[in-house]
């Protein structure tokens, strides 16, 4: 058994190293402050008990931290057309992995007794990527949520474009930020919630247009990669580098919000924006 | 009209689409008549990426936006070879708020491999810039057209993509990311970026197929039969998105994404 696995203390964008971020040994490493933490000490949060940061958890396992009233919509939305080389089988395996049909899980929930639609990103369903059943999935929270006269929470997660369906991935950053317009234009409130990772075409669309943009600690958030940026400055980058805490020092943010005290904050903010 | 050239493939469009064929000013001033470059992205910068102004087009009033890649290789500096900065998309989103305002439409000319990817782009919100002018396009209400005249890459070109058609020139490319960077990331191998070409579907006549583009420019051997048929175009299809009301308007545009 590994006592310090070395490799993760890094958190990298592949999606292998996001489903091994919490192995199977007693102790783990923490991403962020390189902390060895027994396994339990993590609790049911999965966060960091140094350091605060919360290690990337499943769709399902985030909605069971947020709320037990939660009715799931648009739950067999999925993709049909998988003639892509491996497709197929990448998508099985991240809904086996995941038991979700897309990279987001969609519903209407009860969070400290406010009523929202909520959308939560999995960045174990091929890293989170946007495909196009996925912003069809959240371009239809917006629309019920315009319909309902609800506001809109989402936790983003999410390593960028899903290449598989190439231009079509990219349309959905325009279709999703139309939903949002409409959604907007009716008055209501949207708050996107940045979870680690939120990176690419994600953060460049719907992470970035909310009304309140919060984050969990130490989060990575941004659109180029690392390594790219790397390679064209051809200089080391620093690595407080995209995270939430630097976002926030430069306007990016309006809070960042520990993992326990989500559900309360979140539904003080949408009490507070209140349309009397 | 007949084709007499030979069909190319993706990967030789890929190669095309990447040399400077034109540069913005060329098209600008191919297209609109006393052309007036307005500068700055009115908080900090004023990125020479994107060259936006006024023109008149056929005598109407328009705003031109364009990313440029420049010739030299102090231009290509200066320009990051066509890769915008957020200050490029802030002064575009302002020039796009100010054509609103005065009722003109809005023609962009676009050819970048991507926003810049710096350490400072990002520090200063590349993402949030991209983010914002997607929004804002989405409620803008005056026509937008779009034209892509050489590469068209991923969200840095969809930013002043976000148009109630878009068209792409002959030889010019649009996808999710470079053939390049597909390759290396599906076989580790950036060099079999010819076969990535081929499963990207990133040709013109792909995109039309599948209703991304409305149009493919004929590249004439002669510019001034290019500009010409541009100018024609341009002047045709402005006139019927004009006759939309800005509701009307701003609804097609949604709904033309939401089909994707
Ligand atoms: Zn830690």
């Amino acid at each position: 058994m590994k006592i310090f696995n070395k490799e993760h203390t890094l958190p990298q964008r592949d999606s292998k190293s996001i489903n091994e971020q919490i192995p199977d040994g007693m102790w783990i490493a923490c991403p962020i402050c390189h902390q060895s933490i027994y396994r339990n000490e993590l609790g049911t949060l999965k966060v960091c008990p140094e350091c605060k940061y919360g290690f990337r958890l499943k769709a399902r396992n985030r909605l069971a931290l947020l709320t037990t009233n939660f009715t799931e919509i648009n739950k067999d939305i999925m993709v049909e057309k998988t003639d892509f080389p491996g497709y197929a089988d990448k998508l099985q395996r991240a809904k086996t992995t995941t038991q979700l049909n897309e990279s987001v899980l969609t519903g209407i929930a009860i969070i400290d007794e406010q009523k929202v639609a909520l959308g939560i990103m999995d960045s174990y369903f091929i890293m989170g990527s946007l495909g196009a059943k996925t912003g069809a999935k959240i371009a239809k929270l917006f629309d019920i949520a315009t319909e309902q006269h609800l506001p809109v929470i989402l936790f983003t997660a999410s390593g960028g474009a899903r290449m598989q369906e190439g231009i079509n991935s990219l349309m959905q950053m325009a279709k999703v930020s139309a939903a949002i317009a409409r959604h907007s234009e009716a008055g209501l409130l949207y708050i996107s919630v940045l979870t680690d990772p939120t990176t690419g075409g994600v953060m460049a669309s719907f992470a970035m247009q909310a009304d309140i943009i919060v984050a969990e600690p130490h989060a990575l958030i941004g659109f180029a990669g690392r390594r790219v940026i790397e390679q064209t400055l051809h200089e080391k980058l620093p690595a407080d580098f995209q995270r939430a805490e630097l976002l926030q020092t430069s306007g990016f943010l309006d809070a960042i919000i520990q993992r326990p005290e989500l559900p309360t904050k979140l539904a003080l903010l949408v009490r507070l924006n209140e349309v009397k | 009209m007949k084709i007499f050239k030979k069909e190319l493939s993706p990967e030789q469009i890929v190669k095309l689409a990447r040399v400077d064929r034109f540069t913005a000013q060329q098209l600008i001033d191919g297209i609109v008549d006393d052309f007036f470059e307005l500068h700055g992205d009115r908080q900090n910068n004023d990125d020479c990426a994107i060259i936006g102004g006024l023109g008149y087009l056929a005598g109407r009033p328009v705003t031109v936006i364009a990313i440029d890649k420049g010739i030299t290789f102090q231009e290509k500096v200066q320009k990051h070879n066509g890769s915008p900065l957020p200050s490029g998309y802030r002064k575009a989103q302002r020039l796009m708020q100010q054509a609103a305002k005065f009722n003109r439409p809005i023609i962009t000319l676009i050819n970048t491999p991507g926003a810049y990817p710096g350490k400072e782009a990002e520090e200063l919100g590349q993402g949030q810039a991209i983010a914002e002018s997607i929004l804002q396009s989405m409620s803008l209400t005056v026509p937008i057209i779009a034209i892509i005249y050489g590469e068209g890459g991923s969200g840095g070109a969809l930013a002043l993509a976000t148009a109630d058609q878009v068209w792409m020139f002959e030889h010019s490319t649009y996808s999710v990311l470079s053939p390049e960077g597909f390759a290396a990331i599906l076989w580790k191998d950036a060099s079999r970026s010819d076969e990535a070409a081929q499963l990207l579907g990133l040709t013109p006549a792909e995109l039309l197929n599948k209703g991304i583009i409305e149009k493919i420019v004929p590249e004439h051997k002669k510019v001034e039969r290019l500009f010409e048929w541009l100018k024609q175009a341009l002047v045709t299809e402005l006139a019927q998105l004009m006759e939309q009301s800005s509701q009307e308007l701003v609804e097609n545009r949604r709904e033309r994404f939401c089909k994707f």
